[in-house]
């Protein structure tokens, strides 16, 4: 990243400090000990000490990187250096928190932790060990930079595939235990056990994480011959088959999402239900943030417009009793979920009138107001006898289609709703991203004052992308408010609406795919690592610096910003000279 | 006939006056330049005809159309597309993008045929890119269209520039120092292209420009302005001599001694 190259003694010395000082920080968080609780490979590697293995190896394969490429032997050198000095930090962690009692300060520098970092052995043995352990952890770190693209790619895959597998490990035997299909199949159950860890133990068996290993890296590493073998079989089929590949290749894709939630197990189809309502208001949001450039930090108050709509539209618990709403006309879920959308989207519209002259930081500064204003007043006892105050609203209604709906559990009804909503706001994103409207907001992002000169109208153009938006986070308000069984002010809170735009910048703004993902890691991930949810939002707010600071287009960038922020010159750079073939889109490779 | 006339226009900033009762008439299909040092007030009046500026005082009319208080996409609707002195595209959309939404005036898709993509919706977007694909090749960029507009050399900015104000179908074209920066083979290609902008399309030019020789060379009329007012009007072949333009361009003494 730097042009100027320092020594390779400064290099390992300031990524080793660098290393240290996370690692330090972690373990007297507590996050190494209570992430010990979970092996990833039985009894081998626990997450807590893959968190110090992923420091060591992830700063010393940087203090290679930062170094000169024909120096293999310089390279892992420093990468090994720093990752001893790394350890050197934690070996100073140990011998000071024995000798004094840190816990006042720091309540989790407890004697376990001391001895998980000391490998269990006991002084002088465990302190050289520790080094040794750096060292080699560096040198891994190391040897990956080393690697060609070819083949560093794959490894990096099979690692994380064991991480997650490892992670998810009880999810999946879970699941499996309680699917007809699969519990009572003896393969099943052999392969169960080849596999994952049983009963309270957790994460892979060694032997299973080495087929992950191999079966996950073997196919990254195929991957692209695969591709190109299967496209250039299919550049030889006639025209009309090609035609409709896509199609089978769709149908399959939708197939697959129709039967999953009868493999999810009631826990993941919730959980996928969650993902769902955040991708639809992360959907909503890219439009107005990600299309056209309107940063809109109160975006969470349409999703509460659309829930609450839905709950007083719907409520039984009606009559002004304690507990209960003055009015409400008892409406069944599908006709209050047009109305639902429809309010929001008129409250975006709202919303967008007196805001249209503010840009940048003033814009995000009033629609922040505008989210809280709603949430108060949600709270206030001027409203408290119709939308319920602080006690909210309860039992909305549910959505049913007779006997359709009868016999599915009712998360998968509201799997099957969120999916439709899902495509159906995909879908209609794509339309007007690939519109004159999408280009008109693409122009406004831009540069307001020339897209206004070159004839497009403002007002309409940033009103249609606030009342889009808010019309999909009314849409999941009110599947929310169904869902949930209760509408209560504080699911409304600033939190919200960040999060929301947290999931847009860390999939990618502007991205469709990138979105979904974005909500999948950010939401989908804590929901089911449930009991290191005290650390989610430092590992949230940790990501998304590192998001920043590595990847600023996102998990997944729209093939535009992709070359926006990794190739060519900006305007305010020398202009090349004619002639010179400009760079061509070579980020869409 | 004028097709853009303005009448003692005034336009300040707190205490500077930076036009000062300008009146100008713009024949129709003729290429009209306006002169003077820098600060002189040329760019402010076209911010003015443009809508970016609401004047203090005084009138635009074109073709007969007052524009004074009319926002910029209303001006541009009714005829009138601009460049500007330092290149403003789209940086990050692609060329073609960038005519396209120049091309936005003459558009009548709506939000609903957008989502359904009717067959009108799906027609006018085939039309919209074939324009956008022959504007490209009139300005000389055929087959860079995918490409983001930032990473077009300089040069083809400028031209790219003028393709999205021609998507708008001008009647006035406004060109704020066209030949900025460029070299000397460059600035011959790019006045040879403004001439034919009028002599082909038949489009009204209204230029500002400091090169001399590009206005000498292709200007029917010369306005020169200094601290925002009208010093002189007419012919490259007048203005050449006037003593009132060489004493602005040159100060006092040089203009005495070129007497």
């Amino acid at each position: 990243m730097t042009t100027q190259r320092s020594s390779p003694f400064d290099t390992a010395l300031r990524q080793g400090a660098v290393a240290g000082g996370v690692a330090v920080l972690l373990s007297l968080m507590g996050m190494v000990e209570a992430f010990s609780e979970r092996d990833i490979v039985l009894g081998a590697i626990s997450m807590g000490m893959l968190l110090i293995v992923g420091i060591m190896v992830i700063f010393g394969s940087s203090a290679a990187r930062a170094l000169p490429e024909n120096r293999a032997g310089v390279r892992l050198g420093a990468s090994a250096l720093a990752g001893v000095v790394g350890e050197m930090f934690l070996v100073g962690l140990v011998i000071l928190g024995q000798q004094t009692n840190l816990r006042g300060v720091f309540p989790n520098a407890s004697p376990v932790l001391w001895e998980l970092l000391r490998f269990g052995l006991s002084a002088p043995v465990a302190y050289l060990a520790m080094l040794g352990f750096g060292a080699g952890c560096g040198v891994l770190g190391g040897g990956l930079a080393l690697l060609s693209q070819r083949f560093r790619g794959p490894v990096i895959v099979g690692v994380m595939a064991v991480v997650m597998i490892g992670l998810l490990e009880d999810l999946i035997g879970i699941t499996i235990a309680s699917n007809p299909l699969f519990a009572t199949s003896p393969a099943v159950e052999t392969a169960n056990q080849f596999f994952l860890a049983q009963g309270v133990e957790s994460g892979l068996t060694e032997a299973g994480a080495v087929v992950v290993f191999l079966v996950a890296s073997t196919l990254a590493y195929l991957w692209p011959s695969l591709r190109s073998g299967a496209r250039s079989r299919t550049q030889v089929l006639p025209a009309g088959r090609r035609a409709i590949l896509p199609l089978v290749i769709y149908g399959v894709f939708v197939a697959f999402l129709l039967i999953l939630p009868n493999f999810l197990g009631p826990y993941l189809t919730d959980v996928s239900n969650l993902v769902m309502i955040f991708t639809l208001m992360a959907l909503g949001l890219n439009i107005v943030v990600g299309f056209a450039g309107l940063l809109d930090l109160g975006y969470v108050a349409f999703f509460a417009i659309g829930a609450y709509t839905m709950g007083v539209l719907t409520t039984t618990a009606v009559g002004g009793e304690a507990g209960q709403i003055v009015w409400g006309p008892g409406f069944s879920f599908w006709v209050a979920l047009p109305f639902a959308v429809l309010l929001s989207l008129l409250a975006g519209v709202l919303l967008g009138i007196p805001v249209l002259r503010m840009r940048g930081d003033y814009l995000a500064i009033v629609t922040l107001g505008f989210g809280e204003i709603v949430r108060i007043l949600a709270l206030s006892d001027a409203l408290k006898s119709n939308v319920g105050g602080s006690q909210g609203i309860v039992e909305p209604a549910v959505p049913s289609l007779g006997r359709l709906t009868a016999a599915l559990p009712s998360q998968h009804v509201y799997y099957y709703l969120l999916l439709a909503c899902v495509a159906l706001v995909i879908f209609i994103a794509i339309r007007l991203r690939d519109s004159r409207q999408g280009r008109s907001w693409m122009a406004v992002r831009e540069d307001e004052d020339v897209a206004q000169a070159v004839g497009v109208r403002l007002v309409s153009t940033k009103l249609l992308a606030f009342a889009a938006g808010a019309a999909m986070a009314g849409l999941a308000g009110a599947v929310f408010a169904s869902k949930v069984g209760s509408i209560y002010p504080h699911s409304f809170d600033l939190l919200k609406s960040i999060n929301v735009l947290a999931i847009v910048i860390v999939g990618g703004m502007g991205s469709i795919p990138g979105v979904i993902l974005g909500a999948l890691v950010l939401f989908g991930l804590p929901e089911i690592l449930r009991e290191f949810s005290e650390y989610r939002y430092f590992v949230f707010g940790a990501l998304l610096v590192a998001m920043m600071l590595t990847r600023p287009e996102g998990l997944w960038p729209s093939s535009k910003r992709k070359q926006e922020l990794h190739e060519g010159f900006g305007p305010e750079a020398d202009p090349p000279p004619e002639g010179v073939a400009a760079p061509s889109g070579a980020g869409s490779a | 006939m004028a097709i853009l006339t303005s009448r003692r226009i005034v336009k300040r900033f707190g205490g500077l006056v930076a036009v000062s009762d300008f009146d100008l008439d713009v024949q129709e299909r003729s290429i009209h330049s306006v002169i003077g040092p820098n600060g002189a007030g040329k760019t402010t009046f076209f911010n003015c005809v443009t809508g970016f500026y609401r004047p203090e005082g005084g009138e635009i009319a074109l073709d007969g159309h007052m524009l004074v208080g009319l926002r910029p996409d209303r001006i541009t609707r009714l005829g009138i597309s601009r460049t500007y002195q330092n290149i403003r595209l789209f940086a990050n959309m692609t060329a073609l993008e960038n005519i396209q939404v120049g091309e936005d005036p003459h558009l009548r898709a709506g939000i609903i045929g957008a989502i359904f993509r009717t067959r009108s919706v799906r027609k006018e977007e085939q039309e919209t890119l074939e324009e956008a694909r022959r504007l490209l090749r009139f300005v000389g960029l055929a087959g860079l269209g995918d490409l983001l507009a930032k990473n077009l050399p300089y040069g083809s900015q400028r031209r790219l520039e003028i393709a999205r104000a021609l998507a708008g179908k001008p009647k006035l074209l406004l060109l704020d120092e066209p030949t900025a920066g460029m070299n000397t083979q460059e600035t011959s290609a790019m006045t040879a292209f403004i001439r034919r902008l009028r002599d082909e399309l038949g489009i009204t030019i209204l230029l500002i420009e400091h090169d001399m020789r590009v206005v000498m060379g292709i200007s029917e009329t010369v306005t020169v302005l200094d601290y925002g007012e009208k010093i002189a009007e007419g012919p490259p072949s007048e203005i050449q001599k006037n003593p009132r333009v060489i004493e602005a361009y040159l100060g006092r003494g040089s203009a005495a001694r070129m007497n």
